[in-house]
C-alpha cells in the first residue's frame, strides 16, 4: 500500500470533520478497503477510522420496535446481540465470510460499499430498513443505487441502521465457490402488510427487490406461489462462476427455499 | 501387529514439531546483513512489442540501489529447458529463448520486464511505478487450436509457428492402430479438456541471492524441490558460475506440488543482482505474483478413441492431444505431455495397440509444466472416462469391463514402451468394492432421492509410473539430466548417524520415514538418525523430489550407503571380537559371532572407527562414512482403484462428495500414517481439480482467475472423510525396499472417479449427457442438465 495518515476520532462530529480533508476516506472494518490498499488500487491521503466511535456501536430496540444497529457494529456482534430480536437478520450476519471477517467487518462499511455480492444490502433492502447518516435518514428503497453506488454524499457516514422487525425472515444464499460470497442470495421478510424479497449477487445493478415474487407471496405465502415466476437473466452478472441465466434461475430457487425455511 | 519403530511403523512426523510451533525455517525467514529487496515490474499485457523502457524516473527514487532491464542480461544465458522432445518426423522440438527479463517482446501477463533493487520492498515497488514502458500491443493467442492455424499471430517471431512439436507415439504402430479401428466391433469416442490449474503451495516462492566477494562465491537460498538441479541449470547454463563457486540452499519449503521443481528467472536474477550490487538481494512472491509467474499445470485438449472387439476386449486406443506449453518452455515442460503421459496410455489394460499424438503449442499464457502427477493424471483421466463411456454405450457394468481387460500377468510390456514389473489390479478392485460398499449404493441412492437429490457412483482404476527414473532410458528420451539419487551416511563416533540425501522434503515427512529405514537396517532407535537435505554444500549431488521418487530412488540410495556402512562395521566388529568377518551378525544394534554369546555393541564399533587404537589399520581406513548413488532399473508402477459417491442437487447443480474410497498398491510401505496423509493430500488436489479449480484466461490473454476471489481451492468442508487402504501390496521387484511411491496417486486417481460419479448421478435424473468437463461447478452442471454448455 501507499503511505497515508490515519486519524482515529472518538465522535461522529470529529469523524465528519476529519473526512473534510482532501482525499480523506473513511475506514470501517476494512474488509474491502484494506485489500484494495494492499493491491495499491486506492491512494487516500488520510484514512479516518470509524472503529473508535462508541456512539456508532451496539444493538438495541427503539420505541417503535425497530432493531437499531450502530454503523460500526461488527457482524459478530449483530449475530450475537440481534438474535433475540431479529433472528433472520442475526442469521445473515452469522454467515457473512468467516470468523475473521465477522469480527472486523461492520454493517455500516458493508452498506456504504454496496458490493453487488454482499449479504447486508439484501438484509437492509429486504427489511425496508432506514439508513441513518450523520445528517439524514434514507429509506433503503432510495439508498441502493447500483453496483458499488449508494445515495451517500462525499464524506457522509452510515451511523446507524434501523430495521423494522418482520413476523419472520430468512436469508438463503448460494455460495460462489472461490470467494464464498453469495453467487445469488435471497432475503425474504414477511411483514403483516406484505412480503419483501431482496436479491443480492445476481444483478449488474446490485441488490434489488423482486416485486413479482413479493406480490405473489403477499397473497399466498408459500413456495408454490412463486413456482411460475422467472427473472430475465440478460442483465445479470455473467462470469466464470455462472451465466446470467443460471443466476436468474437461482433467484427463484433461493427465494423458494427462503420461503420454505420460514414455513 | 503394529510396530513401534522402523519400517512399517507409523512413527510420528518429527518435523511437525517445528512446523506446528512456528519454528520452521523457510527461505523468507532468512535475512542477511545489508539485504536489499527486489520488485519485478511485470507485464499486464499478454503479447506486445516493447518499444521503450525508460527507467530514468525510477533511478533517483528514494532507496533505489539499481534498476535492471532486459538489456542488462544480454550477455547472460536464458532460462534452459531440461528436456528435448523429438517430433514424429525425427526433428527436435522448437525451443525459443527464455530471457530473465523480457527482451523485445512480452509474451504473457506476469512476464518480468524490469526489476528494481532498493533498500526496502516498498521503495522498490514505488520506484517500479516510475518506470515508463511503451508496448505496442499485438493480438494474443490463447486457444491452442487457433494458435496452430495458418496466419495465427506468432508468440515467437523466430520460430516457424506456434507448434513446439508434433509427437507421435509409437509412430511405427500408427497404421496398425488405424486398421484395428477399421476392424472394430464398437468404437467409443470422447472429447475432453483437462483444465489448467495453479499449484498454490501454501508458501509462495522466495529467492535470496548472496555474494561473497572475498571468495567469489555465490549462494542462492530458494524455495526449491531440488537445489542441485537449480545449481546445475543456473550455474552452467544461465550465469556461468562453476559449481564449486555456487551453493544453493532450499531450507524448509512449504509445499511444492511440482511448481517448485523448475528454475525460475527470479532465482537467476537474485543471484546475478547480489553480485552486481555486492549485497544480498531478496525477492518474496506475493500471492498475486504467484498466480501469474509460478508454472501452471495440466491444460490439455484431447480426443481419445477406444476400439473394442465383439467380446468387449479392448483392441486399440488412439489419442489426439493439444498440450499447452504457455509462452516459454519451463524446465521440464516438454516431457510432461509426452514421456510422462503417452507412456501411461495403456493404463491397467492389455490393449495391444496404442497410438498417441501430442501437439505442444505456444500461447500467450504463463508457462505450463509438471503439477502433482504431471502427465499421468491427464492420461488416467481420459482413459478412465473413456472406459466408463464405453461401458455405458455397451450396456455393461463398468467394473466388469475393466476387470475383463485388466493386465493380469507380470512383467507386462505395454505397447507404449514401458514394462510393468508387478501388480494385482483385481486385488485393489476387490478391496475397493468392499470398502466403498457398492452393494449398499442403491439404498443410499433412494435415500438421496427421497430428499430430492440425485446420487451417483463412479469408479476408476489407475496406474502411474513413479520412482523417476532410469537415467539411460530417460537420456534416450531426451532428458538433459540423469535421474539417479544419492545419499551419504555419516556415522559419528558415539554411534549417531547423519544421512545426507539428495532428495528434498517439502512436506512429505522424509526426516521421519528415511530415519525409519536406516534405523531398521542397523537395529537402532530412530532418534539416533538425523536426515539432512536441501543444501548443495552439505549433501551429495542429488536430483531432488518429484515424480514420487524419493523413497523409491532416494531411499534406495540410502539403503545402498547403509549397506556399505554395515559391511565396514562388520569388519571392525570382527577385529574387536577376534572372529572371522563371515561369522559376524548384526541384530538389534549389536554385532555378534554366530553361534556364540560374544557380541559388541554398535556404539563400541563406531567409537573404534574414530578412535582406532585397537583397529585393523592395515586392512581398512578409520572412520565410518559412505556414499552411494542409486540409479533405478525401471520406473515403479503404483496402481489402484478409486470410488466416488456424489450427491447432486438438481435445482442448483451443486455436487457434494459423500463418500470417497481409495485402494492403492504402493508395494511395501515404510510409514503407513505418512502414506495415508500423502493420499489424503493427493485426493484433495484431485477433487479440487474435478470440482473447483479452474485457471481461466480471456481471449486477450488476461488471467481471469488471478486471485482466491475467483480461483476456487478445495477446503476441508468440501471433502468427505476418506476411506483409504494400502493393504494390497505387490512389492516393486527392482529396488531394495520393494517400494513404489505414493505422493501423486491421489491426484492421479481421483478426478475420473468424481466425474464418472457425477455423470452417473445425472443419468439417474434422466440427463445422459455423455461427458462434462472439469471443474463440475454448479453452473456448469445446471447448464448441462438444461441443454447448455
Amino acid at each position: 500500500m501507499y503511505n497515508f495518515e490515519i486519524e482515529q476520532p472518538g465522535t461522529i462530529s470529529d469523524a465528519v470533520r476529519a473526512l473534510g480533508q482532501e482525499e480523506a476516506q473513511p475506514l470501517s472494518g476494512g474488509q474491502t478497503l484494506i485489500p484494495t490498499l494492499k493491491a495499491r488500487l486506492a491512494a487516500p491521503s488520510v484514512l479516518v477510522s470509524l472503529s473508535g466511535i462508541d456512539e456508532m456501536k451496539g444493538v438495541c430496540m427503539d420505541d417503535e420496535g425497530r432493531l437499531c444497529i450502530g454503523g460500526a457494529t461488527t457482524h459478530a456482534t449483530v449475530a450475537q446481540e440481534a438474535a433475540a430480536h431479529y433472528p433472520g437478520l442475526a442469521s445473515l450476519a452469522a454467515r457473512i465470510g468467516d470468523p475473521a471477517v465477522r469480527n472486523r467487518g461492520t454493517i455500516g462499511g458493508s452498506l456504504a460499499n454496496n458490493d453487488p455480492s454482499a449479504c447486508y444490502p439484501a438484509g437492509a433492502l429486504g427489511s425496508g430498513a432506514t439508513i441513518v447518516t450523520n445528517n439524514r435518514e434514507i429509506a433503503a428503497d432510495d439508498y441502493f443505487q447500483g453496483m458499488f453506488d449508494t445515495a451517500l454524499e462525499e464524506g457522509e457516514i452510515v451511523t446507524e441502521v434501523k430495521f423494522p422487525v418482520p413476523e419472520a425472515a430468512h436469508y438463503e444464499k448460494f455460495l460462489q465457490p472461490a470467494s464464498r460470497f453469495p453467487l445469488v442470495a435471497a432475503f425474504v421478510a414477511k411483514f403483516p402488510d406484505g412480503v419483501r424479497v431482496a436479491i443480492t449477487g445476481a444483478s449488474n445493478g446490485g441488490v434489488f427487490r423482486w416485486s413479482e415474487a413479493e406480490a405473489a407471496l403477499s397473497s399466498n405465502f408459500s413456495a408454490d406461489a412463486i413456482a411460475g415466476l422467472s427473472l430475465d437473466g440478460s442483465n445479470m452478472i455473467n462470469d466464470l462462476h455462472g451465466t446470467g441465466a443460471y443466476r436468474a434461475h437461482l433467484c427463484g430457487v433461493m427465494t423458494k427455499r427462503a420461503v420454505a425455511a420460514i414455513g | 501387529m503394529p510396530k513401534d519403530g522402523g519400517i512399517g511403523a507409523s512413527s510420528k512426523r518429527r518435523e511437525d514439531v517445528r512446523f506446528l510451533t512456528g519454528n520452521g525455517k523457510y527461505t523468507d525467514d532468512i535475512n542477511m546483513r545489508g539485504q536489499a529487496y527486489v520488485h519485478f515490474l511485470r507485464s499486464d499485457i499478454a503479447h506486445g512489442k516493447i518499444t521503450s523502457v525508460d527507467i530514468s524516473g525510477a533511478e533517483g527514487m528514494p532507496g533505489v540501489v539499481k534498476v535492471f532491464t532486459g538489456s542488462d542480461f544480454e550477455g547472460v544465458g536464458g532460462m534452459p529447458c531440461g528436456w528435448q522432445v523429438t517430433d514424429k518426423h525425427g526433428q527436435p522440438m522448437q525451443e525459443p529463448p527464455h530471457p530473465i527479463l523480457a527482451q523485445g517482446k512480452v509474451r504473457h501477463v506476469g512476464e518480468p520486464i524490469a526489476a528494481v533493487v532498493a533498500e526496502t520492498y516498498a521503495q522498490a515497488r514505488d520506484a517500479a511505478e516510475a518506470i515508463v514502458v511503451d508496448i505496442d500491443e499485438l493480438p494474443a493467442v490463447v486457444d491452442m487450436k487457433a494458435a496452430v492455424k495458418d496466419g495465427a499471430p506468432k508468440v515467437h517471431d523466430d520460430l516457424t509457428s506456434n507448434l513446439c512439436y508434433d509427437w507421435g507415439f509409437v509412430e511405427e504402430n500408427k497404421d496398425a492402430v488405424n486398421k484395428a479401428f477399421d476392424d472394430a466391433a464398437h468404437v467409443t469416442t470422447l472429447e475432453l479438456v483437462n483444465n489448467r490449474l495453479v499449484a498454490n503451495p501454501m508458501e509462495p516462492r522466495v529467492a535470496l541471492g548472496d555474494y561473497d566477494r572475498s571468495g567469489d562465491e555465490s549462494t542462492l537460498y530458494t524455495t526449491s524441490q531440488n537445489p542441485h538441479v537449480i545449481r546445475l541449470l543456473m550455474g552452467a547454463f544461465v550465469l556461468g558460475i562453476p559449481e564449486h563457486k555456487l551453493r544453493v540452499v532450499a531450507p524448509d519449503v512449504g509445499g511444492g506440488f511440482g511448481t517448485k521443481i523448475f528454475h525460475y528467472q527470479e532465482e537467476a536474477f537474485c543471484t546475478f543482482a547480489a553480485k552486481a550490487c555486492n549485497r544480498p538481494v531478496k525477492w518474496t512472491s506475493t500471492r498475486s505474483e504467484a498466480f501469474m509467474s509460478d508454472a501452471h499445470g495440466r491444460d490439455h485438449v484431447t480426443k481419445i478413441e477406444l476400439a473394442l472387439d465383439g467380446d468387449n476386449n479392448f483392441t486399440a486406443i488412439r489419442t489426439d492431444t493439444y498440450a499447452n506449453m504457455g509462452a516459454y518452455l519451463s524446465t521440464f515442460a516438454p516431457s510432461v505431455p509426452t514421456w510422462l503421459h503417452g507412456t501411461l496410455m495403456a493404463g491397467n489394460y492389455k490393449t495391444p495397440l496404442i497410438y498417441v499424438n501430442v501437439k505442444a503449442v505456444f500461447t500467450n499464457t504463463v508457462p505450463v509444466d509438471a503439477y502433482r502427477g504431471a502427465g499421468r493424471p491427464e492420461a488416467t483421466f481420459q482413459l478412465e472416462r473413456l472406459v466408463d463411456k464405453a461401458a455405458h454405450e455397451l450396456g455393461v457394468d463398468p467394473i466388469a469391463l475393466r476387470r475383463q481387460n485388466f493386465v493380469t500377468e507380470f512383467p507386462y510390456a505395454t505397447p507404449v514402451a514401458v514394462e510393468y514389473d508387478t501388480g494385482d489390479y483385481n486385488a485393489t478392485m476387490d478391496k475397493l468394492e468392499e470398502m466403498s460398499d457398492r452393494a449398499g449404493f442403491e439404498a443410499r441412492r433412494k435415500e438421496s432421492e427421497a430428499k430430492g437429490k440425485l446420487r451417483g457412483f463412479g469408479v476408476n482404476a489407475y496406474i502411474e509410473a513413479c520412482g523417476i527414473a532410469p537415467s539411460n532410458l530417460v537420456g534416450q528420451l531426451g532428458a538433459r539430466a540423469g535421474l539417479y539419487e544419492s545419499a551419504t551416511v555419516r556415522v559419528n563416533a558415539t554411534g549417531g548417524l547423519v544421512v545426507m540425501t539428495g532428495s528434498h522434503s517439502h512436506g512429505q515427512g522424509h526426516e521421519t520415514s528415511f530415519a525409519q529405514v536406516v534405523a531398521e537396517m542397523i537395529g537402532i532407535d530412530e532418534g539416533m538418525v538425523e536426515i539432512v537435505h536441501g543444501d548443495t554444500a552439505r549433501t551429495p549431488m542429488g536430483m531432488g523430489t518429484y515424480g514420487s521418487r524419493s523413497i523409491a530412488v532416494g531411499g534406495s540410495a540410502m539403503v545402498r550407503a547403509t549397506e556399505k556402512i554395515i559391511a565396514k562395521a562388520k569388519k571392525i566388529a570382527s577385529h574387536l571380537l577376534e572372529a572371522s568377518e563371515g561369522d559376524i551378525e548384526l541384530k538389534d544394534g549389536a554385532f555378534s559371532v554366530a553361534g556364540t554369546d560374544k557380541s559388541v555393541a554398535w556404539g563400541d564399533v563406531t567409537l573404534a572407527a574414530y578412535v582406532p587404537h585397537n583397529y585393523p589399520l592395515d586392512d581398512i581406513e578409520p572412520g565410518l562414512e559412505e556414499t552411494a548413488f542409486y540409479d533405478p532399473a525401471n520406473f515403479t508402477y503404483p496402481a489402484g482403484a478409486y470410488a466416488c459417491e456424489v450427491e447432486l442437487d438438481p435445482e442448483t447443480g451443486q455436487v457434494t462428495i459423500e463418500r470417497f474410497s481409495a485402494a492403492d498398491d504402493f508395494g511395501n510401505v515404510i510409514n503407513p500414517m505418512i502414506v495415508e496423509g500423502q493420499v489424503h493430500g493427493g485426493l484433495a488436489q484431485g477433487i479440487g481439480q474435478a470440482l473447483l479449480e479452474n485457471c481461466a484466461y480471456d481471449s486477450d490473454g488476461q488471467l481471469l482467475s488471478a486471485s482466491y476471489m475467483d480461483y476456487a481451492m478445495p477446503r476441508a468442508a468440501d471433502l468427505p472423510m476418506y476411506q483409504v487402504d494400502h493393504s494390497c501390496q505387490t512389492p516393486c521387484t527392482h529396488n531394495p525396499l520393494g517400494v513404489k511411491g505414493c505422493g501423486e496417486a491421489g491426484a492421479i486417481g481421483s478426478p475420473p472417479a468424481v466425474i464418472n460419479a457425477v455423470l452417473d448421478a445425472m443419468r439417474s435424473g434422466g440427463h445422459d449427457i455423455g461427458h462434462i468437463d472439469m471443474p463440475v461447478s454448479p453452473g456448469r452442471v445446471w447448464a448441462a442438465m438444461h441443454g447448455g454448455n
